[in-house]
């Protein structure tokens, strides 16, 4: 029973609630470390490491955390989590901490981080909350690794930086520099709108009208909404600009 | 005062935090409907990143590294930052409601802007001094700014185009912004 528990929850992380493809969370270090497969790939295992602690850490404290101040409290933890793994990286991985410079402090204002923690940690017990974090970190490190594969293969034509499998003359070398990273996204959206789109128009054909609004409200979602602790501020945002924009 | 200015231009343009650095892209998506909110956005946003990173810098080199307690910078500078914002929300309620008005229900928005921190600990990489963390912090935020309000006008004009069904949303602001990224390539001949 136990262990059912626990590989559901790495299946939730890595397929269900993806969280690059699917929920969209951490927007920030997807594009900025996807230039090439091994930053990603490295990135992906160092924000695992932390959510996996951090969930543990925050699960096993969650009924000596009041209420009031359990964000703080969260971020703090998260900080000191990130501070010993970022030192763990300097001493030993010296050349992956400065490919990643910034990026990995700034783990601690990853939505996904503080998202898990408040929607998953805060919740359930230790273990469990433990392997909701591998899930999740596993599933980012996919969806980093392939954004990363697809864009360095594209951009300078090489396979974790190893085996040159397009000549360099057939590059397009935009694809590792920062438009890229924001045309793959888009277009990776897009590809999920046509396919929500799709499945939608289907259900509406097949008579089940309640989909479609479920459809629409995704389609029109933001990159970084919903049940996410760093960002709640695009989510409350909408509304302040449309009460801004009555009011005008 | 040459070196200065090249701080403050190469902050704001060359390297700029959203388009080529990608931090603070929630707000960058989140708040660039109206050219008006997003300006105010990024009023919010100079005021908060030019102040936390005088402030920052201060700590970093009058307590942290005079103490040798370089490593802490991270969990001191995310609290300082958190502390910050409610002390300017604070006193900006006090000493000019007309302005806390206008900026209000962005200040908070701010604490979980990945830029801030990222400017702060971008400070400490560069060994910048006070002085120069202070004119680097103004240039990121004055960047961010001219990059929302940019976006901002273009998406106004979006509201009229006829985007394909699966694009609409966040996937054409995304192609926006890499079409403008590429504008801001150009910049890097400035230096």
């Amino acid at each position: 029973m136990k262990t059912k528990g626990c590989t559901e929850r790495i299946y939730n992380g890595l397929i269900k609630e993806n969280p690059t493809f699917v929920l969209m969370l951490g927007m920030c270090p997807t594009m900025a470390v996807t230039s090439s497969a091994v930053n990603a790939l490295g990135m992906g295992l160092t924000t695992t490491v932390v959510l996996v602690m951090s969930n543990f850490v925050i699960s096993s404290m969650r009924k000596m955390i009041p209420d009031k101040v359990r964000i703080p409290a969260y971020i703090v933890i998260v900080a000191t989590l990130v501070t010993i793994v970022q030192l763990l990286l300097k001493a030993y991985i010296p050349s992956l901490d400065s490919a990643l410079g910034i990026y990995i402090p700034l783990i601690v204002v990853n939505c996904i981080i503080l998202g898990r923690a408040e929607s998953y940690a805060s919740k359930n017990p230790p273990l469990l909350s433990a392997f909701d974090g591998l899930g999740m970190g596993l599933g980012f490190t996919l969806g980093l690794t392939s954004i990363g594969i697809f864009r360095e293969l594209l951009g300078s034509g090489t396979l974790f930086g190893a085996v040159q499998v397009i000549p360099e003359d057939f590059t397009i070398s935009l694809f590792v520099m920062a438009p890229g990273a924001f045309f793959v996204l888009a277009f990776l959206i897009a590809a999920q709108n046509a396919y929500r789109n799709h499945k939608a128009a289907k259900a509406a054909a097949a008579g089940k009208a309640g989909s479609l609004d479920a459809a629409a409200q995704t389609a029109g979602g933001l990159s970084c909404s919903g049940n996410c602790g760093a960002c709640f501020g695009a989510a409350s945002e909408k509304s302040t600009e449309v009460k801004g924009g009555t009011k005008a | 005062m040459k070196e200065m200015v090249q701080i403050v231009l190469a902050a704001a343009l060359v390297e700029n935090v959203v388009l080529s650095q990608f931090l603070g892209l929630c707000p960058f998506l989140g708040v660039s409907r109206k050219v008006k909110t997003a300006a105010s956005m990024g009023a919010a946003v100079i005021l908060v990143i030019t102040v936390s990173s005088a402030v920052t810098s201060l700590i970093y080199q009058y307590i942290l590294a005079a103490n040798g307690l370089e490593f802490l910078e991270t969990i001191v500078f995310i609290l300082v930052i958190a502390a910050l914002v409610q002390l300017v929300e604070m006193f900006l309620k006090k000493s000019s409601p007309g302005l806390y008005q206008a900026l209000g229900v962005y200040l908070p928005l701010i604490t979980t802007n990945c830029a801030v921190l990222g400017v702060a600990l971008t400070n400490v990489q560069e060994n910048y001094n006070v002085l120069y963390s202070t004119l680097n912090g103004f240039g990121t935020a004055v960047g961010f700014t001219v990059a929302i309000v940019i976006m901002a006008g273009i998406r106004e004009k979006l509201e009229y185009c006829d985007v394909p069904k699966a694009f609409q949303g966040t996937p054409i602001v995304l192609i926006t912004a890499g079409l403008m990224a590429m504008a801001f390539i150009g910049f890097s001949g400035l230096f």
